[in-house]
């Protein structure tokens, strides 16, 4: 019995137990990082740091507790993380500075796995959070807000690369490059976040297969989202608002395939969504509303599947720039239909070709824009109705629904 | 003047076509605010109004008035007034009625329903439309000795601005489509007051499509007070010069 229990009393000095350093200095933070044991926890009280560039090599939990501020003053970064199984929480992280060599971040992440950050501030950030060839890692509950300046001197809120499994949850990016910044990154799950001011993107991603992103909201982004060059990418439930200007999109979709994209929210984007190169989509139950152009299909897209989706008080509902498409749209609703339901089925009777002659004609000569809506382009509109002759003959929906087809509410929280 | 403008408008009231004309436009704006959800989509139809009903009615009516009123004035011509006063009486007058008939029958109900800058927008050029059109219909009476004459040259002048000049701006885009016509697209529209208001109201509602290459020109134009209030004055003159020309002329008509 008693060589049980000491036996039992070495196990626990030797692992399991973990041992709390309270810090209240810059001086006891850096001897706490230096001397704490593997699965530490060090808690930082509440004050002013001005810290630069802190390793983190082992295991640890550090917390703040109530918000200790993390200063770089311009001059670097914070926390480096190269250890598995870190955590970090209720930190403000203030005034990252920004070169050009090497990317400083608030909390950056360099091949490690397990890795927390949740319930920080982020403020003047050159990159907020950097993560880079991390799996499994947790980015939750962090409020990102930078002082954009220009594109090449402004980092970007959440940036992974060659990542893998990672979870962004609840953040809140405001002020960035681009809001959420993903390279090789597969297998991933984006939910619930807000990305807003951003100078570029909202959501920037490339070669990142496999991921979901649902219940976003990108708003009022400089360029609004672009994704490209990835395959097998979920996008539910988003919400793409008021992306406005010459380049902006709600969403761009270059060389994506095999994706789905559902009940989506697309509000007063320039373009809502502009596909090109793109195969194999599904595009169903998402709503396209005042738009400039609804959905933008490059001739390069093929074999896309559009169906069930509502396009309401759009300028043009679709634009395209070739004659001939192979996409198919099916069962979309159309505010601009004036066809007939003699059946009763719900389906319109006549085809709809939702590309005008008038958006052909803006597509060959972006002059005549001014033109739009006066009388001499509704009659052109009218005469290629009857008889088409320059708009793409296949882009049509064969039945188009009479009524906006019943889409469950959008419920976004943030 | 005051009193002849008095006496016009009273005509004008009795003979219960522009009360007829009020009553219907505030039952079409009143009935595209009702069935359009959205407040846009309504002042959209009510822009296709404006833009083709207003000023046909505006043009047709005020060649008929000023024909139907010319032993009227005739009749003043031979008291002690000057031309002047007989010619603005009977302008202005019409100009107060149609521009009262516009003003209830869509302005009230698009303040109403949609009482921001683009529905103030709307109502103003609306507004600036009629007048022009009513300008335009005193010169082509002026001109012209007989009815039939004056209603043809006013219909005339309203098919070039609405259907034809588009048409021929259209043409002009599609021929010279391999030289930056930017700015030139610009001076088209601003030489057809049914353009620049239509653009100017665009570019309250639609600025999202416009915002392309082109669009960025009208943009940085349309959009920049400086723009619009040219644009305001382009549509005055549209008012002034016919109507200054119309005056030119029946000052030394031999009625």
């Amino acid at each position: 019995m008693k060589t049980l229990f000491t036996f039992c009393l070495f196990i626990l000095s030797f692992e399991a137990f973990s041992y709390n350093w309270p810090v209240k200095t810059v001086q006891e933070l850096q001897k706490a990082l230096f001397e704490s044991k593997t699965n530490d926890t060090i808690l930082v009280a509440k004050g002013n740091y001005k810290v630069l560039n802190l390793e983190i090599t082992k295991p640890l939990v550090i917390i703040g507790q109530n918000q200790p501020v993390l200063d770089a003053q311009f001059k670097g970064e914070i926390f480096i993380v190269k250890s598995n199984d870190v955590s970090i929480s209720g930190f403000k992280f203030l005034n990252v500075g920004e070169t050009s060599m090497i990317d400083w971040a608030g909390v950056k992440i360099l091949e490690s796995e397990n890795v927390k950050v949740f319930k920080n501030e982020f403020i003047n950030c050159y990159f907020g959070v950097y993560l880079s060839a991390s799996n499994k890692c947790l980015i939750e509950n962090n409020r990102i807000i930078g002082t954009p300046k220009e594109e090449q001197t402004t980092g970007n809120g959440i940036h992974a690369w060659k990542c893998d499994s990672i979870n962004i949850f609840n953040n809140y990016i405001e002020g960035h490059r681009d809001g959420i910044y993903f390279e090789f990154v597969t297998n991933s799950l984006i939910k619930n976040n807000l990305s807003t001011k951003n100078i570029r993107y909202g959501l920037h991603f490339m070669f990142s297969h496999y991921d979901t992103y649902t219940h976003n909201i990108f708003k009022k982004n400089g360029a609004g989202v672009a994704v490209m060059y990835t395959k097998h990418v979920t996008m539910k439930d988003n919400f793409f608002d008021s992306n406005w200007g010459g380049s902006a999109y709600g969403i761009l979709l270059k060389d994506i395939s095999d994706s789905d994209i559902e009940h989506n929210l697309f509000n007063s984007n320039t373009v809502g969504v502009y596909m090109e190169g793109c195969s194999r989509l599904k595009m169903q139950e998402n709503v396209f509303r005042k738009n400039g152009v609804g959905l933008r299909i490059q001739a390069n897209c093929d074999e896309n599947n559009i169906h069930h989706n509502n396009f309401m008080a759009n300028t043009f509902d679709i634009a395209t720039n070739g004659s001939v498409t192979f996409n198919y749209l099916n069962d979309n609703y159309w505010d601009k239909y004036e066809g007939y339901d003699l059946n009763h089925d719900g389906k319109g009777d006549i085809l709809y070709r939702p590309v005008s002659l008038f958006s052909t004609l803006i597509e060959r000569m972006p002059q005549a824009m001014i033109l739009l809506r006066s009388f001499t382009a509704t009659l052109l509109d009218k005469i290629e109705k009857i008889i088409p002759s320059l708009t793409p003959e296949n882009l049509k929906d064969d039945s188009p629904s009479m009524k906006p087809n019943a889409i469950k509410a959008f419920n976004f929280k943030v | 003047m005051q009193k002849t403008i008095k006496y016009v408008v009273y005509d004008i009231i009795r003979n219960r076509f522009v009360m007829g004309y009020t009553l219907l436009l505030l039952l079409l704006s009143v009935s595209f605010f009702w069935f359009e959800a959205d407040p846009n989509k309504g002042l959209l139809s009510l822009l296709n109004i404006i833009l083709m009903v207003i000023p046909l009615v505006s043009v047709i009516f005020s060649t008929i008035h000023f024909y139907n009123s010319y032993e009227f004035i005739e009749l003043l011509s031979a008291q002690p007034m000057s031309r002047r006063t007989i010619y603005f009486s009977q302008f202005l007058g019409l100009c107060f009625s149609l521009g009262m008939a516009f003003l209830i029958g869509v302005g009230l109900p698009t303040l109403i329903f949609d009482g921001s800058m683009r529905g103030l927008t709307l109502v103003s050029g609306g507004l600036l439309i009629t007048l022009t059109f009513v300008a335009i219909a005193f010169l082509a009476s002026v001109i012209t000795k007989d009815k039939a004459k004056a209603i043809g040259v006013a219909l005339a002048v309203w098919f070039y601005l609405c259907i034809l000049y588009d048409g021929m701006v259209l043409m002009v885009l599609v021929n010279m489509a391999d030289y930056p016509m930017e700015k030139a697209s610009l001076v088209f529209s601003a030489l057809n007051p049914m353009d620049l208001a239509r653009i100017l109201v665009l570019m309250q509602l639609d600025v999202s499509a416009l915002m392309g290459i082109t669009g960025a020109v009208f943009q940085n134009f349309f959009s920049s007070t400086w723009g619009v209030f040219i644009s305001f004055v382009l549509l005055l003159l549209w008012v002034i010069t016919p109507v200054f020309f119309g005056y030119r002329i029946f000052s030394k008509k031999d009625l």
